[in-house]
């Protein structure tokens, strides 16, 4: 399979390196826009700048040029590695999101598995009698996993199991001060996947329903039947596996939404990750850290979505010719 | 043909909840009138559903709430497909580089994590746009301009679904018969195209509202959308996750608000599909 894929792979991934430079430069201008000027803020905090010492500032920190040219100033450092320094954080703008991008990731691959684990059996159950009373109740929980929006689904949990019952943490990484064991961080990991999860497995119950139902049609399973397999490996081993290649698809463009969930999610239970970083940067107006989250963001999107593709051409030995 | 029953639901839902935000106001005290004695307020006779971390009513301010999220939603969504619609039939009908162009596009957008890149564009200041500061402060200018963000990004769905029903229409004969008189691209696309494509549209704007208050309650949440005083489903939930420690029951109202008006246009979505574009159920 290998050589056949090398093409449509580094294709993929060149469209996605176009996407991050177009993205970099709109978002390097509308950071322009933004309220609170470094500058200023540093005039702010020290009274005895005159204006001729902001001129001088300006012009060291190089804001006194177009936009156009600090752009491309700023693309030829960043593909260097040099993402400039973060204000928020004072640390370097790499070292500032890599504990970010790893609690992100297991917040998202968590997420993402308890999702799946659930809406597929889920799918199985709704496809094996369309409009069966299964089949309706399934489809009203795919109606409201859509519907609900995920900060809310999010605060219900956290009043239902943190503050009613009191058995899980409401947010956080762990315990602070605390001992810090396997045991803590997954209690505190429950809530954030579970409410990701619920709010994403509508969408894949659905696919993989009407998959299941498409495939039920095919003649390989009348084959597979009339050839006497048990109907449980029929629909296992023969439906299943050629059904779950349009969730497949549907998990790849699914990504971004889910990083929008993760962000909000993030916001709820204090959670240390992209996207609260990019939210708090934005907010405190931390240009370096916020251009470079967001382009990152995009960057494991744009990633994830193409990693998706090869597990599509690793399943399907139709596409794999191509 | 009977109706679905996901399409009477829905537009049931629809009706009651614009009944209560046209009516509310009629009925209910000042959203905006504090009471600083009842702060936290169970609720009352005075107050049907308690009263907020300020003493304002939850119901009035649920309902004002109401009445700006489902402007703002009507605005965008039609926004979103005044767009969808231009790129749709243009892409379908035009073809060639600016159909796969067009494309591109429309998949590199969908593909983006939508959330982060709105929020670098909702917190772009308006003043610096050169729009005076009180105006930009203003009611229906906050409105529009949420709108305007929000459409920029939640036009693809539209523009799939013209562009997919543009192919198959193009190839009719009264389109034929048009362009034999010798009619232009123009007029093809808006005369005599889009009429047929109206259907699609319908569908997949209503289908996209939901999307579209879930995006906007989403931004209101974050303090990047609508802004307090004015009240948003949204930001009432702000307000509520900073007391759900002391007042939980606070936290339900409003998000349970947008999960049933979501759900009504979801359910009206599918039931328009399953009426008037049975071809496209399985998207």
């Amino acid at each position: 399979m290998a050589l056949g894929l090398i093409r449509p792979v580094v294709s993929r991934l060149g469209q996605s390196a176009l996407v991050l430079l177009a993205m970099s430069f709109v978002v390097y201008g509308l950071m322009g826009l933004m309220p609170g000027d470094p500058i200023d803020l540093m005039i702010a905090g020290d009274p005895r700048l005159t204006a001729a010492d902001a001129l001088r500032l300006k012009a060291l920190y190089g804001l006194d040029r177009p936009w156009i040219e600090r752009w491309l100033g700023w693309l030829t450092q960043a593909l260097q590695g040099e993402f400039g320094y973060s204000r928020l954080y004072a640390l370097p703008v790499a070292a500032a999101m890599l504990p970010a991008i790893a609690n992100t990731a297991l917040l998202m691959v968590s997420a993402l598995t308890l999702s799946l684990a659930i809406a597929i059996p889920l799918g199985l159950w709704a496809a094996r009698k369309p409009g069966s009373a299964a089949d309706i109740l399934v489809n009203l929980l795919a109606f409201a996993s859509v519907s609900v929006p995920v900060f809310w689904l999010g605060l219900m949990l956290i009043v239902l199991f943190s503050v009613s019952l009191g058995w899980l943490p409401a947010g956080g990484l762990n315990t602070i001060g605390g001992p810090d064991s396997l045991g803590d961080r997954l209690a505190h990991l429950a809530l954030p996947v579970s409410t990701l999860a619920l709010a994403g497995l509508g969408q894949f119950a659905r696919h993989m329903r009407a998959a299941m139902i498409v495939e039920s049609g095919r003649d390989y399973i009348r084959t597979a039947r009339a050839k006497g397999c048990s109907p449980v490996r029929v629909l296992l081993r023969h439906q299943l596996r050629n059904a779950l290649l349009p969730v497949v698809t549907i998990v790849a463009l699914e990504i971004g939404g889910l990083f929008s969930g993760a962000l909000v999610t993030e916001t709820v239970f204090a959670w240390p990750g992209m996207g609260r970083l990019i939210y708090a940067s934005v907010m405190g107006n931390d240009f370096n850290l916020a251009l470079s989250g967001l382009l990152l963001a995009t960057a494991m999107t744009l990633v994830g979505s193409v990693l998706a593709d090869l597990a599509y051409w690793q399943l399907d030995p139709r596409v794999r010719g191509r | 043909m009977k109706a679905p029953l996901s399409l009477l639901a829905g537009a049931a839902l629809l009706l009651l909840l614009t009944a209560a935000t046209l009516a509310g106001p009629l009925l209910l005290p000042d959203p905006e009138a504090m009471d600083l004695a009842v702060r936290l307020g169970p609720p009352s006779a005075d107050h049907l559903l308690g009263t907020d971390e300020l003493g304002r009513d939850v119901l009035a301010r649920l309902v004002q709430g109401g009445r700006v999220s489902l402007a703002v939603a009507a605005l965008t969504a039609t926004l979103a497909a005044l767009f969808g619609t231009a790129i749709g039939l243009l892409a379908g009908y035009v073809g060639g580089r600016i159909d796969s162009a067009l494309m591109r596009l429309t998949d590199g957008v969908m593909a983006l994590p939508l959330l982060p890149l709105l929020i670098v564009l909702a917190a772009a200041d308006p003043v610096r746009l050169g729009i005076p500061p009180d105006l930009a402060a203003s009611e229906p200018v906050a409105v529009a301009r949420l709108a305007i963000i929000v459409a920029c990004v939640s036009w693809t769905g539209v523009a799939r679904l013209v562009r997919g029903s543009t192919l198959s229409v193009r190839a009719r004969d009264h389109v034929r018969a048009a362009e034999a008189l010798g009619a232009g691209p123009m007029r093809v696309m808006v005369r005599h195209i889009l009429p047929d494509v109206a259907s699609p549209v319908v569908v997949a704007a209503t289908l996209s509202v939901g999307h579209v208050i879930l995006i906007e309650s989403a931004l209101s949440f974050l303090g990047l959308g609508l802004r307090p005083p004015l009240a948003s489903w949204g930001n009432m939930l702000t307000g509520a996750m900073d007391v759900v420690w002391t007042a939980p029951a606070m936290a339900i109202w409003p998000g349970a608000a947008i999960f049933i008006t979501v759900l009504a246009f979801n359910l009206l979505g599918e039931g328009l599909q399953r009426r008037l574009a049975p071809s496209l159920c399985r998207r």
